[in-house]
């Protein structure tokens, strides 16, 4: 299985010399990177060549690494009913770069996309119908970015006075406990077995 | 008579609708009483699962995933124990794995009762949810004797399950599904050549095969569209290949399709119900290895080093190697996926929920496309929709 992965992987690179950046397997799952402007290609291509037919697009998500430069990774997860495979397409952008939409291509990225935008404000460019989607209305943010603090930043109440859901900036009675459990010692003594990587 | 211009309008449907099937809010354009465009809004229920993840250990991050599809809550949970057992390169004991095999067709039953007969509801036939929910009743009775728990049961673990079954509780389950097939065949014969329900739902919302394709559908919903595609089949997980059980598969890709694929199912899961019973070996349920899976209560009271283990692994929890894996389940909705990405730490770095439903949801738009207002709930209830996992 691995090995037909690696074959698949190479043909892919082997057909896309241009846009491929990396085709590996791991975990016995293929990834592709690929460059952001070639994504469209890239997945059309993987669409309709004989020897790949991803017809389904199953995942798209967003992923915040923030000390990258371009700190998003958009991965696609694609799966072939005909081949029983799967795929995984990888692009980087930063807050600036859109990428490509590709809703003409799946039209189920449309949701997906627009998720991704609402989450980590990854745009891309000629979705037609990019809005916020899972949070609220007139949500400011992106909340499944690493510098969203998990509490966010407003609270919503019922104000009995003015009759209606009020916003106010977030109050915590207690501060927010993040406990480091990592031994400070770990690591440090000679002999020690973690620090050698064996547990 | 001079003929009148009718301007098309907008309806708010839901999200306080009973046929809504939870919180959707639908805003409907309508041409009279023909739906030219359905925009759902989505996110009503959005509680941030995937931000919590983020901040909670692997074992913490188990019951967020009860309450995505609240309808089959153990299946979600399957997922995750999967994507993180792979990242850490173990398994779960054969005991286990048969005992989630088990609990995952005792969810899917719960699923399928829950949403055929609700969407016959919603066309309009009340009995078989009557019937069907004293069968639920029963299943979540199977649930709590196991877990404790009748709906968020938190009972898979990295590595196993949570308990071992409890004394008499197979042969209870084994007499269910004794009891169970000819309820399942009376509802049945209620629907299946009813005039009413087929006028409701034959050649309704109907999914072409392409179409099934392009929109991502999976589970029933591409199963009706005339796949032959299951995941337990075709790329099997747990012990699903040791199993004899058939895939039901539809043609036309309507809303009877889609209610039929789904009564077969469950006759197909309950022959995997009793297979699991049959076959099930004797044996631990949770993997023994100390520093995933915490020591037995009794050890605890008597060893130094069974304390740190458990103290180590309800404070700091087990650190999972780097990489990442989108690992995929067929939970009854459809491909359920995990994308889990670790940086090697004791907290998930990203937790990337696949909700089959969210596909299936955005479907809706084109499946409604040229139909009557009241087909728009039978396609709602066709698609079989939770917000738990739509939203997350």
């Amino acid at each position: 299985m691995t090995q037909a992965l690696q074959d698949l992987g190479d043909y892919i690179s082997s057909a896309l010399s241009q846009d491929v950046l990396k085709a590996e397997v791991a975990k016995g799952e293929l990834i592709v990177t690929v460059r952001t402007a070639a994504i469209q290609k890239v997945l059309t291509f993987l669409r309709d060549d004989a020897n790949c037919l991803f017809k389904l697009l199953m995942d798209l998500c967003g992923v915040d690494y923030p000390e990258r430069p371009q700190r998003f990774e958009v991965v696609y997860n694609l799966l072939s009913l005909k081949h029983n495979r799967r795929v995984r397409v990888k692009v980087m952008t930063d807050e600036d770069t859109p990428v490509p939409t590709a809703v003409g291509i799946f039209s189920t990225a449309g949701w997906y996309e627009r998720e991704t935008w609402d989450m980590y404000g990854v745009a891309f460019s000629d979705n037609p119908d990019l809005r916020r989607i899972l949070t609220d209305y007139g949500f400011d943010g992106h909340p499944l970015r690493k510098d969203f603090p998990l509490t966010g930043f407003v609270e919503l109440r019922y104000d009995d006075e003015e009759k209606r859901v009020v916003y106010e900036p977030v109050k915590l009675v207690q501060d927010f406990r993040s406990f480091d459990f990592q031994s400070p010692w770990e690591g440090m003594l000679p002999g020690d077995e973690k620090a050698e990587g064996k547990v | 008579m001079a003929e009148a211009q009718i301007k098309n309008y907008s309806i708010n449907f839901g999200p306080q609708h009973p046929a809504a099937h939870g919180v959707l809010r639908l805003v409907l354009e309508m041409g009279g009483e023909v739906v030219e465009r359905a925009d759902p809004h989505i996110g009503l229920l959005h509680r941030g699962t995937e931000k919590l993840i983020e901040y909670k250990t692997y074992t913490q991050a188990v019951p967020y995933f009860d309450r995505l599809d609240y309808v089959c809550p153990m299946n979600q949970e399957h997922a995750f124990c999967l994507a993180a057992e792979k990242l850490l390169g173990i398994e779960a004991p054969p005991r286990a794995q048969y005992i989630r095999v088990l609990y995952d067709e005792i969810g899917r039953v719960l699923n399928h009762i829950l949403n055929c007969f609700s969407f016959a509801l919603d066309v309009g036939a009340m009995t078989p949810l009557l019937y069907g929910f004293e069968e639920r009743e029963k299943l979540m009775e199977f649930y709590e004797r196991i877990s404790g728990a009748r709906l968020h049961a938190a009972f898979y673990r990295v590595g196993g399950v949570a308990f071992d079954m409890p004394a008499g509780l197979a042969e209870d389950i084994l007499a269910w599904t004794e009891s169970f097939v000819p309820v399942l065949k009376d509802c049945e014969s209620l629907l299946n050549n009813n005039r009413i329900f087929k006028q409701r739902t034959v050649d309704i919302g109907v999914v072409s095969a392409e179409e099934a394709l392009d929109w991502g559908f999976s589970g029933p919903n591409l199963r009706a569209s005339g796949f032959a595609w299951d995941l337990r089949k075709s790329q099997p997980y747990a012990v699903y290949d040791q199993l004899d059980f058939d895939i039901p598969v539809g043609k036309n890709g309507d809303c009877y399709d889609r209610y039929m694929v789904r009564i077969l199912e469950m006759y197909e899961s309950v022959k995997i119900i009793r297979q699991c019973i049959e076959k099930m070996p004797e044996g631990p349920v949770r993997i023994d290895n100390r520093k995933i899976a915490p020591p037995r209560r009794a050890e605890m009271k008597s060893s130094m080093e069974a304390l740190i283990h458990h103290f180590k692994l309800f404070t700091e929890g087990f650190h999972v190697p780097a990489g990442e894996t989108y690992t995929v389940i067929e939970t009854p909705k459809g491909e359920f996926g995990v994308f889990l990405v670790s940086d090697g730490s004791s907290k998930p770095y990203r937790c990337k929920i696949r909700a089959p439903a969210y596909a299936h949801l955005q479907g809706l738009d084109f499946m409604s496309k040229g139909h009557m207002l009241a087909d728009v709930v039978a396609n709602i209830g066709s698609i079989d929709i939770v917000f738990g996992e739509i939203d997350r």
